[in-house]
């Protein structure tokens, strides 16, 4: 059995040559012998395919297209053959394949407006959405049987409990290289012990709860965007409405107090985890013995730090509850909207609560809790 | 003379070992009787059996039809055939070749014979439709020039019923009636012998399945497909099915037409196919092949008795 697809040009005794094609005309095939074919036989009259072997639409589409733009005849098919060229022959398309792309001065000017644009709808539905947020306190104020309790607890699990461990050792190590790179900085003063100072004061004042705040963004934020979007996807939330019960009630209501309440609680155990990993190396490397670095933490910070922390720790709580909702709410169309709007819960929280950080960082320091 | 030197002088050496299990060259056909042939399948996720046993063989140039009840394994069997899901034992042979127990390179020498469309598309969403049929091409035929490729890809597109414009928008933009058939024009890119549809007819309207069943039929005959067809639609089953695989107790309990299958005595099939739904298909198929013989005056007393029966009920 031939394997190649092939083709030969004859000068008959008829006007005009002809053309024989011998071989499988496949798919797989055809690939050799396309660009030769394209070129050979300005002058064929006739395509003889009686000695082709095999044939698929990839061959009847190239020997359609090459009798017809040589006005040429096509015999000695078989059935099958000329069912093949019969059905592809009549699907000529001209058109690009990829969709239409503008060029770059159209793209990047177009792509702005569209951000500014997106900016302000951006705008109008956050306000939209903090508007239904206040309805929905009001009214579970005023009938407080309407607080979805179980959904709360079970957030607080799901927000705070779970959190504990990687909370715990994230704040744990945080302490332990604070105080291990402090401790080497400050023996070029000669000054190790003021490493409780630097351990003390920098995690309870910054990083005990902005540390927290981005773990639970990336922990917690997302999930609630990726839960509520999905619950979008499937009319979840429809379903809801049409039975009465208002989303903002059941669903973001409990995340977000869950949220801005475990964030205290997960603040201030990130500091006591810090603080014990300062100690730990204290303990280690510097020789202040344990307990001595704690009860020296008691004496050099003041106790306006530890309301520093806990005072931004509900409010970055409820920053990022507000993006993962607010952005699990958002969802609409398909699923790769849900992949979209996590990320951007993650991403826009992280970022308010950095820029939120730095705004009381001034503020504290102004009111004189510096 | 032109030729293609060199393009398969791997191909050639293998060829020659084991006339009856051989790979086949790149340009050939499979001319054997049974494309697919499943021997002894078992499947279990866990504890859960689905197929026990389950033996079956599809012959070349038909559609079957794969029916059975919810949870019956229809999707598992297709996707065992395919190479996607490990059976705990059994044999499959697609076109001859083992695909449990040849090694991954065989299985990967059938792959360019077979088209799948899955049951929501499966389109890459990130291509047009346009650039989703050229995924298989450039994969296996990266010879072919790129005005080829696009060529193939557009009447592609054509082939399966898709208005021209179609072929370079996402499948976002398309309907779901239109995502099958785009899903459909990837699955037949390598112009494969044998397709594997799984519920192609589901969530489309009647005139949408309609249509689409009668583009299976003439893709059938005019590219001369075998057809493995996973469907719940009676209409699409009385129409194009050639013979009916109806699985239930864990294996294929009988192969058939239509007609034969309705006489078996068997609880589910009987409630399958002489259900209320089952019946309407069956009605409905019947007055249409009356009318196609209308010039005769027998079916066409025939047909208007029964129209005037349907309308005196109603």
């Amino acid at each position: 059995m031939e394997r190649y697809a092939a083709f030969e040009v004859t000068e008959g005794d008829g006007p005009g040559a002809t053309m024989t094609l011998s071989g499988p005309w496949l798919v797989s095939t055809v690939g050799a012998v396309e660009g030769d074919f394209a070129q050979a036989g300005e002058g064929v009259a006739r395509f003889d395919l009686s000695r082709i072997t095999e044939m698929d639409t990839a061959g009847a589409w190239l020997i359609a297209r090459a009798a017809q733009s040589r006005g040429a005849e096509i015999a000695g098919a078989n059935e099958r053959a000329g069912r093949l060229i019969e059905t592809i022959g009549g699907l000529e398309s001209e058109g690009d394949v990829s969709a239409p792309r503008a060029g770059l001065l159209t793209r990047v000017p177009e792509r702005m407006g569209e951000m500014i644009y997106n900016a302000r709808s951006g705008t109008y539905g956050i306000m939209g959405f903090l508007g239904a947020l206040i309805l929905a306190v009001g009214s579970i104020v005023r009938h407080p049987r309407r607080f979805a309790g179980k959904a709360f607890v079970r957030q607080l699990e799901l927000v705070g409990v779970s959190a504990l461990p990687i909370v715990g050792l994230m704040s744990f190590l945080i302490g332990i290289v604070i105080a291990q790179q402090g401790a080497v900085q400050l023996a070029q003063f000669g000054a190790e012990t003021l490493t409780v100072n630097l351990v003390g004061r920098i995690t309870l004042r910054e990083l005990g709860v902005l540390m927290t705040a981005i773990m639970v963004a990336g922990r917690s934020g997302s999930a609630f965007a990726a839960q509520i979007g999905t619950m979008k996807l499937t009319e979840e939330i429809d379903a809801m409405r049409t039975i009465g019960i208002s989303p903002m009630e059941a669903l973001v209501i409990p995340r977000i107090l869950a949220c801005v309440f475990m964030m205290i609680v997960l603040g201030f155990y990130s500091m006591v985890m810090a603080i014990l990993g300062g100690a730990f190396v204290g303990d280690l490397l510097l020789g202040i013995p344990f307990a001595t670095f704690l009860a020296r933490i008691q004496e050099v910070v003041p106790i306006y730090d530890l309301w520093v922390g806990l005072i931004k720790a509900p409010v970055f709580g409820l920053i990022v509850a507000l993006a993962g909702c607010y952005n699990g709410m958002q969802v609409k169309g398909n699923s790769e909207e849900v992949g979209l709007r996590t990320t951007m819960a993650v991403v826009s929280a992280i970022f308010a609560v950095i820029v939120l950080d730095a705004f009381f960082a001034v503020f504290f320091t102004k009111v004189g809790w510096s | 003379m032109a030729s293609g030197p060199a393009l398969d002088a791997a191909a050639g050496t293998r060829e020659e070992d084991g006339a009856g299990d051989r790979v086949l060259g790149r340009h050939e056909r499979y001319r054997g009787k049974f494309p697919i042939n499943v021997q002894g399948l078992r499947n279990s996720f866990g504890d859960q059996v689905i197929h026990e046993d389950l033996d079956l063989s599809v012959r070349r140039g038909e559609i079957l039809g794969v029916v059975g009840g919810s949870g019956t394994g229809k999707s598992v069997l297709m996707r065992s055939i395919i190479g996607l899901q490990i059976p705990d034992a059994g044999q499959i042979d697609v076109f001859g070749r083992s695909i449990t127990t040849g090694d991954p390179d065989d299985v990967v020498g059938v792959r360019n014979r077979w088209g799948v469309l899955f049951q929501g598309g499966a389109l890459f969403s990130t291509l047009t439709v346009g650039e989703n049929v050229e995924v298989p091409l450039r994969k296996f035929y990266p010879e072919l020039s790129e005005k080829l490729t696009h060529e193939i890809a557009r009447y592609k597109v054509r082939l399966s019923g898709l208005p021209e414009e179609a072929v370079n928008k996402y499948p976002s933009e398309l309907s779901g009636g239109m995502r099958k058939r785009a899903g459909l024009a990837r699955a037949l890119a390598l112009d494969p012998e044998l397709l594997f549809l799984d519920e192609p007819t589901a969530g489309l309207d009647p005139i949408g399945a309609a249509a689409f069943d009668e583009l299976i039929r003439e893709l059938k005959e005019a590219l001369g497909l075998t057809v493995f067809l996973i469907t719940h639609d009676l209409d699409t089953l009385h129409e194009i099915c050639d013979r009916v695989a109806v699985l239930a107790d864990r294996r294929v309990i009988a192969v058939d037409t239509v007609q034969r299958l309705m006489e078996l005595d068997h609880p589910w099939i009987q409630e399958y196919f002489n259900g209320p739904r089952g019946r309407a298909a069956l009605t409905a198929q019947a007055l249409d092949e009356l009318r196609k013989h209308m010039d005769m005056p027998i079916a066409a007393n025939a047909v208007k008795a029964l129209d005037n029966s349907a309308k005196g009920k109603a």
